[in-house]
């Protein structure tokens, strides 16, 4: 077997003239976290959607898990999981109702599905509100449990779509943890989706920035910011109070140091190259009796990624003209241009 | 193999809408309280001549005496005796044709007779006594039925009168006296022993017609419902056929439309004193085979409707005409013909005609074979429609 999760050619996605997703191509390791990074309304969604089978591509296709999209879909179903923006979960019912149903859609057998259940429920510390109704939980309750209802037939790649959405930033960061945790120990791969850069850089191995329906650029998240920077340089701010000329100096005649500025006479801005390059300036800097109050990383942002690749900010294309989501088109997903 | 795991799967799908169903207390009360609330609306809401009682009437006797006798005054005087006996008007006293108007404007009644002036010496002098009747024609039914109660009373007096005049004029003894006056009478005869009220002709209509709606809004209803939650995802993103979806919700939306038909069933025969002439087992097999016709219709207005709201705009345009087209409340005999003609496309029409007459003529399934044969058709040539439509709009 090889090493490819999932297999994107040239997948495609129209909503009559409107091209949601166009042409993309990619691929997704086994056992990494790939992220789709780009604002609302950008294909993200929908490519997820033909992903996870949920959605027939216009044109191409992808093999996930070996399996192709379009002539195989039933195989695909088999071996992911689905966390979609909305929850799959039934207010009425308990959060073990819920997983035991989605449990016997998978046709796990019943003693297997309870043990896997309890494991599952232990996993995200709900053990003690199995029985409780899902319309008693919290938001970020709601939201482990429906992670969990998504690994319930164990998954080799799970689909999260948006999945800090909405939630209050403890609960953000208890998702968070969770993905990282199903990645690590399940050896699951992830593909998730956000428009959150911080969320992308702090989870993805890789990520893929995509705008209007084409990804722009697709790198690791380190990857990326030095394609800002041009090369591998990185900046760093120092605040010393006892900064000295002959300091700056002795910074100066560093190898990695490709440039000093001083700005005032506690900061200087030192530019360097190289992978060790931070802990080379701090013991020169220490060795010489810097006291060094405290540094900033001027490394470029995501943001600053984006900006750069795609020539505007992050927001959100559809907040510009209130238009009407086309007819069979999915929930949240809005063509950019009126369609005459 | 396939089939039964498919089967499986729409079990717990069913199970689940069961499950969901059942914890919304709220949601059970309708259950019952919506069939009850059907059979008592179209139970009592038309107007049939035992149930007009105490209707406000007034009255005005213009007559003035030949020689001292008023015969106005014994028509008032008998037609009093008559409503004593039956309680059917509230008489009061009026002065003339326009007092009259002005009470029935006012709503203070709801018509008049008027005895006129001339009324003794028309008759003394051998001409007809005429008595005006008055009704509001702005209200039909009401006016309609107060015509011809009143009529029926007056025509009654006037036949009493008639047997005396006969009696003392040409000596014909008084049991005699209708045989000369009425040589032909009419006697009803109907084919349903017992006295069938209208709930006998309602309630196997109302019974069709509440597990048609619990298909056609229950089944878009569930579905679009979870298309607009986000959990049909769910659903769809599971290795499960898309079979098994549509045959779990339609299981589910039918059991509770067979509990409402079963508690419709119930209540005619406990509350509403209906006896079932037929045999039950064809009545459940009538109810099961309209089930059927109508899941190829809920199905397709599923696949056609991408949200909640469109799902349930679709189904009001279909199921209005169908309830009222269908012969469930007025005889589809009465209607124009091109209406007819429409009513014959209907499979409510046919549902509802099987189960009345299984229901109430105690009909064989020979009688009722063309109806079974129109609703099987119905049901498949339907759900050969729909099936690839609703996949096709899944996929979307």
């Amino acid at each position: 077997m090889s090493d490819v999760a999932i297999d994107a050619t040239n997948l495609t996605k129209k909503f009559g003239d409107f091209t949601a997703v166009d042409h993309i191509s990619f691929q997704v390791k086994k056992g990494e976290i790939f992220g789709l990074l780009g604002p609302n309304g950008a294909g993200k969604s929908t490519a997820i959607r033909m992903l996870s089978t949920l959605s027939a591509p216009t044109e191409g296709t992808a093999l996930v898990a070996g399996f192709d999209v379009r002539k195989e879909d039933g195989k695909v179903r088999e071996h992911i999981g689905l966390v979609s923006e909305k929850l799959i979960m039934y207010d009425e019912l308990t959060a073990s109702e819920n997983l035991r149903l989605f449990g016997n859609l998978y046709d796990i057998p019943k003693d297997v599905l309870e043990k896997r259940m309890s494991k599952l429920l232990d996993f995200v510390r709900m053990k003690q509100w199995a029985d409780h109704r899902i319309d008693t939980f919290s938001t970020g309750m709601k939201q482990r449990i429906n992670v969990i209802r998504a690994l319930v037939n164990q998954p080799e790649i799970l689909f999260l779509d948006e999945p800090t959405l909405g939630l209050d930033p403890q609960s953000t960061a208890e998702i968070r943890e969770l993905v990282r945790r199903i990645n690590i120990e399940n050896g699951t791969t992830i593909i998730l989706t956000t428009h959150m850069m911080t969320e992308a850089d702090m989870l993805c191995d890789r990520i893929g920035i995509i705008d209007r329906g084409k990804i722009v650029a697709l790198d690791t998240p380190v990857g990326l910011k030095r394609s800002v920077s041009g090369s591998d340089t990185t900046l760093f701010e120092f605040e010393i109070p006892n900064l000295t000329p002959s300091l700056v100096s002795s910074v100066k005649s560093l190898g990695s140091v490709k440039s000093v500025v001083q700005d005032d006479p506690t900061h200087v801005k030192v530019s360097s190259t190289g992978d060790d390059s931070f802990d080379t300036l701090v013991d020169m800097l220490r060795k010489n009796g810097a006291q060094i109050r405290t540094v900033r990383n001027l490394e470029p942002t995501l943001e600053d990624v984006f900006l750069k690749i795609t020539g505007h900010e992050v927001r959100d294309e559809a907040a510009k003209a209130p238009i009407p989501t086309r007819k069979g088109g999915p929930p949240g997903m809005r063509p950019r241009k009126r369609v005459r | 193999m396939g089939i039964k795991r498919a089967l499986r799967h729409s079990a717990w799908i069913c199970w689940k809408d069961l499950l969901e169903f059942s914890r919304s207390k709220l949601r059970l009360v309708m259950l019952i309280l919506m069939p009850l609330l059907m059979m008592m609306m179209v139970g009592f809401i038309f107007p049939t001549g035992d149930t007009i009682s105490q209707q406000p009437i007034a009255l005005a006797n213009q007559d003035m005496a030949v020689n001292g006798t008023s015969l106005g005054d014994s028509f008032v005087a008998q037609l009093e005796t008559v409503n004593e006996q039956t309680g059917m008007m509230e008489l009061t006293d009026a002065a003339d044709f326009d007092d009259i108007k002005s009470k029935i404007q006012d709503g203070e009644v709801m018509g008049g007779i008027i005895v006129p002036s001339t009324f003794t010496s028309d008759i003394l002098s051998g001409r007809q006594g005429n008595i005006t009747v008055m009704t509001d024609q702005s209200n039909p039914q009401m006016s309609a039925t107060i015509q011809t109660v009143l009529t029926a009373v007056i025509e009654q007096l006037g036949f009493l009168m008639a047997e005396q005049n006969l009696n003392q004029t040409y000596g014909v003894s008084l049991e005699q006296a209708p045989a000369v006056l009425m040589p032909y009478n009419v006697e009803l005869k109907g084919i349903v022993p017992g006295d069938p009220n209208y709930f006998e002709f309602v309630a196997p209509g109302i019974m069709a017609m509440v597990v048609m709606m619990s298909l056609m809004t229950g089944l878009p209803h569930a579905i679009s419902y979870e298309k607009d939650m986000g959990t049909l995802d769910g659903m769809l993103s599971a290795p499960i056929s898309r079979w098994s979806i549509i045959v779990g919700k339609v299981m589910a939306q039918s059991s509770m439309g067979l509990i409402q038909g079963f508690i419709i069933l119930l209540l005619s025969v406990l509350l509403f004193g209906v006896t079932i002439q037929g045999s039950i087992l064809l009545v459940v097999f009538l109810i099961i085979l309209t089930v059927f016709s109508f899941v190829g219709l809920g199905i397709l207005i599923t696949s056609f409707a991408d949200k909640e709201e469109t799902a349930t705009m679709v189904m009001m345009t279909f199921m209005f005409p169908m309830m009222f087209l269908s012969g469930v409340f007025f005889p589809i005999q009465q209607m124009p013909s091109f209406m007819q003609t429409l009513a014959n496309f209907l499979p409510l029409t046919y549902a509802a005609d099987a189960l009345r007459k299984v229901m109430v003529l105690g009909a064989g399934i020979d009688a009722v074979f063309t109806d079974v044969i129109v609703l099987a058709a119905f049901g498949s040539v339907l759900l050969a429609i729909a099936v690839p439509m609703f996949k096709r709009a899944m996929s979307r």
